[in-house]
C-alpha cells in the first residue's frame, strides 16, 4: 500500500511538474534532424565544503600557536610572524568572510529565528575563540583576527589617548553590540558586516565610501593603536568581558614583577594598570553609600536609555527593507509620482498591500520591544563602567589589565626580569 | 584573605562564562546546517531590475545570466538577444540588446539559432532575461554563479533586491530555475 501510495504521489509530481514546465513554452523546443547536441545548462560548484573544515583547523592551530609564543615563548616576533599569516590567509585570501566579530550576528540570527540554521563554522569561529579566551587571555585579538592583525601591522608610533577620551569612545562597541544584535535579531540586516571597515581593503574591491573609512582607520592606527578593536568591535567586548575571567593571562614579567617602571609607557593601549602607591582602603560607611548610590543611578539610567531610543523605534525599524517598502507604498501616488523599482516589484510580487502593512507592523513592534531592551542594555552598560571608575582596587605590581589587554606581546621585551 | 576572595569570585564567574558559552554552542550545533549556505536568487521573484549588476561586491558582478537550454525555442527572433523593433536579424552590434555583446548567436538548422552565454563578458544586468521572459520562454535566467561568489554572510545584492528575491540556501538547493527542475548535480 505504501508503495502504491509513493508511486502515486510521485506519478502526481510529475504530472504537475510538466504541467508547469508545458506552461511556459510559447514556443516548444524544435525537433532537430541535423543531430545537434545540446550545451548543458552551467552551473558551476561553490567552494568545496572540505575548505570550511580547513578553515576551522587552520583557526585552532593559529590560535594555539599565538597562545604558545605570547605564554610560553614570550616572543612579540612569533605574534607579528603569527599575525602575519592571519592576515594573508583570512583576510586577503579568504576575503575576510567567515570571521568571528561578524559571526555574533550569525549567532543571534540562529537564536531568534527558527527558520535559519547556522553553518558550523560560522558557530566554530564564534565559539572556539572565546574558549581560548577563557583560558588565555585575548590571544585570538593578539594576532588570529586579520582586523586586528590589519591594525597592529600599521602601528609605528604609538600616541597614548587622554584617559577619559578612552573610557569614553570605549563605550560606543556597546552601542554597536546592542544595535548589531537588534538589527541581526530582527532579520533586518547584518551591520557589522556591511560596515566592515577592512573587508573591502582585503577584497580590492571596496566602494569609495567604504575605502576612505579603511584607509582612515589604517591611517589612524599608525598613530593610535587599533582603533577598530578598542572603540568599535563589537566582538572585541565580549572577549573582554571574557578575558576579566580568563584562567591565565600574559603576565609581563615572567617572574616576579621588581617595579622597575621599564614597562610603564611599553603598552600602545594603555592596558598597564600601575601600581597604587599607598594603601588606602575604602572604609565601610563610604563603600555602602556608594554601593546605595549606584543601586539607584543603574536603573534609573536603564530606564531612561530605554525610553530614549524606543522613541526612535520607528527610525531604527526604518532600516529594514520591509517596513521601508510599506512606508514608502503608504506615501505613493499612482498619480504624481513614479513607480520605483521597490514598488514594482511588490506589484509583481502577488502580494497585497495588508499583508504587508500587517508584517510591517509586526516588525514594528518587535523593533519597539527590542529598543527598550537596547536602550536598558546601553543604560546598564554606561552604569557599570561608572561603578568601574568609581571603584577602588590596590595593585602592587605592574599588570595588564585583563580585560582591555590583546595580548600583543610588546611589553614582554620590556621586563628585565629574567626566566625563574 | 581577600585575595582568596577575589579569586573565588572570578573563578564562580569564569564557570559562569564557561556554562554559558557551552550552553550557546550546544542549543547553536543542535540546530545548525552541516554545510555552509548559499545565496540563491529566486528567478519567479525576480524584476530584472538590474541592480544584480552594480550592487555586488565582486566586479564583474557573481550574477549571471544562466541560459536553461531545455527550455529554449532556438527562436530567429529572440526576444533575448534582439533588441524591439530590429531591421534585420543580423549579428550586428547595433541589434544585439546585450550592452557588452555577451550572448553568442549560432545557425544550428533552418529556423533554429542557438544562442550562449559568454560568462566572461556577461555583467549580470538582466536585459535579456527581461526580453527573453516578455516575449520567450524565459530560458535565460538570472542565477548567483557560485564559483564567483565569495558567500558574503550579508549579501549585498540581497540588501539592495527591490523583489526581495534572495535567500540562503544549503548546497543541494543551489541553483532553482523558473518553470524547470534539473535533476542535475552540482
Amino acid at each position: 500500500m505504501k508503495k502504491v501510495l509513493s508511486i502515486l504521489s510521485l506519478l502526481l509530481l510529475s504530472i504537475v511538474d510538466f504541467a508547469t514546465f508545458a506552461q511556459t513554452q510559447r514556443f516548444p523546443r524544435p525537433e532537430f534532424e541535423s543531430g545537434y547536441t545540446q550545451p548543458v545548462t552551467s552551473m558551476p560548484a561553490p567552494r568545496a565544503g572540505i575548505f570550511a573544515l580547513v578553515d576551522v583547523l587552520l583557526l585552532i592551530a593559529a590560535l594555539s600557536l599565538i597562545t604558545w609564543f605570547i605564554h610560553k615563548k614570550r616572543s612579540r616576533t612569533g605574534v607579528v610572524i603569527t599575525s602575519l599569516f592571519s592576515l594573508v590567509y583570512f583576510g586577503f585570501l579568504r576575503e575576510g568572510c567567515v570571521c568571528s566579530v561578524g559571526s555574533v550576528q550569525n549567532v543571534v540570527l540562529a537564536l531568534f529565528n527558527p527558520g535559519y540554521h547556522i553553518p558550523l563554522s560560522a558557530l566554530a569561529f564564534f565559539v572556539i575563540p572565546l574558549v581560548y579566551t577563557l583560558f588565555f587571555g585575548r590571544t585570538f585579538c593578539a594576532g588570529v583576527c586579520p582586523l586586528g592583525a590589519v591594525q597592529d601591522v600599521f602601528l609605528l608610533r604609538p600616541v597614548s589617548l587622554k584617559k577619559w577620551l578612552q573610557k569614553v569612545l570605549g563605550l560606543i562597541p556597546w552601542i554597536y553590540l546592542g544595535l548589531a544584535v537588534l538589527y541581526a535579531a530582527t532579520g533586518t540586516d547584518f551591520i557589522i558586516c556591511r560596515y566592515d571597515p577592512f573587508v573591502g581593503i582585503f577584497r580590492f574591491n571596496a566602494t569609495f565610501f567604504m575605502f576612505a573609512i579603511g584607509a582612515a582607520f589604517l591611517l589612524i592606527s599608525v598613530f593610535i593603536a587599533r582603533p577598530y578593536c578598542r572603540f568599535l568591535c563589537p566582538y572585541g567586548v565580549i572577549l573582554n568581558l571574557v578575558s576579566r575571567v580568563s584562567k591565565n593571562h600574559l603576565s609581563i614579567t615572567p617572574a616576579s614583577c621588581i617595579q622597575c617602571k621599564l614597562c610603564e609607557n611599553s603598552c600602545p593601549i594603555d592596558a598597564i594598570n600601575k601600581p597604587v602607591e599607598v594603601k588606602q582602603m575604602e572604609d565601610k560607611r563610604s563603600a555602602t553609600q556608594r554601593f546605595i548610590l549606584l543601586a539607584m543611578i543603574i536603573p534609573a539610567l536603564m530606564i531612561i536609555g530605554g525610553w530614549v531610543v524606543s522613541n526612535f523605534h520607528e527610525n531604527l525599524a526604518m532600516v529594514n527593507s520591509k517596513v521601508r517598502l510599506a512606508n514608502e507604498l503608504l506615501h505613493f501616488d499612482a498619480d504624481t509620482m513614479k513607480e520605483s523599482l521597490e514598488i514594482e516589484g511588490f506589484r509583481t510580487s502577488g502580494k497585497t498591500k495588508e499583508e504587508l502593512y500587517l508584517e510591517s507592523a509586526d516588525i514594528l513592534k518587535q523593533f519597539y520591544y527590542g529598543s527598550w531592551i537596547l536602550g536598558g542594555f546601553i543604560g546598564l552598560v554606561f552604569g557599570l563602567s561608572l561603578a568601574g571608575l568609581t571603584r577602588y582596587r590596590y595593585r602592587e605590581d605592574y599588570e595588564a589589565d585583563k580585560g582591555e589587554c590583546v595580548s600583543c606581546a610588546r611589553c614582554l621585551k620590556y621586563c628585565p626580569v629574567e626566566k625563574a | 584573605m581577600k585575595k582568596d576572595r577575589r579569586e573565588f569570585i572570578n573563578t564562580c564567574f569564569r564557570f559562569a562564562a564557561g556554562a554559558s558559552i557551552v550552553g550557546v554552542a550546544g542549543v547553536l550545533a543542535s540546530k545548525s546546517a552541516k554545510g555552509d549556505y548559499f545565496w540563491q536568487l529566486d528567478p519567479t521573484k525576480c524584476t530584472q531590475c538590474g541592480r544584480c549588476a552594480t550592487s555586488c561586491v565582486v566586479t564583474p558582478s557573481a550574477v549571471k545570466c544562466i541560459h536553461v537550454y531545455d527550455m529554449c525555442g532556438y527562436c530567429d527572433l529572440c526576444g533575448g538577444y534582439f533588441r524591439p523593433n530590429v531591421k534585420n536579424l543580423s549579428t550586428g552590434a547595433e541589434n544585439m540588446l546585450c550592452p557588452t555583446g555577451a550572448i553568442k548567436r549560432t545557425y544550428v538548422e533552418d529556423p533554429y539559432f542557438k544562442y550562449e552565454i559568454i560568462d566572461d563578458l556577461c555583467i549580470g544586468c538582466g536585459k535579456c532575461v527581461k526580453g527573453c521572459g516578455a516575449f520567450g520562454n524565459g530560458s535565460l535566467q538570472l542565477q548567483v554563479s557560485h564559483d564567483l561568489c565569495v558567500n558574503c554572510n550579508e549579501c549585498a545584492i540581497a540588501r539592495d533586491c527591490p523583489a526581495d528575491a534572495f535567500k540562503r540556501v544549503p548546497l543541494e538547493e543551489a541553483y532553482q530555475f523558473a518553470g524547470f527542475k534539473t535533476n542535475k548535480k552540482i
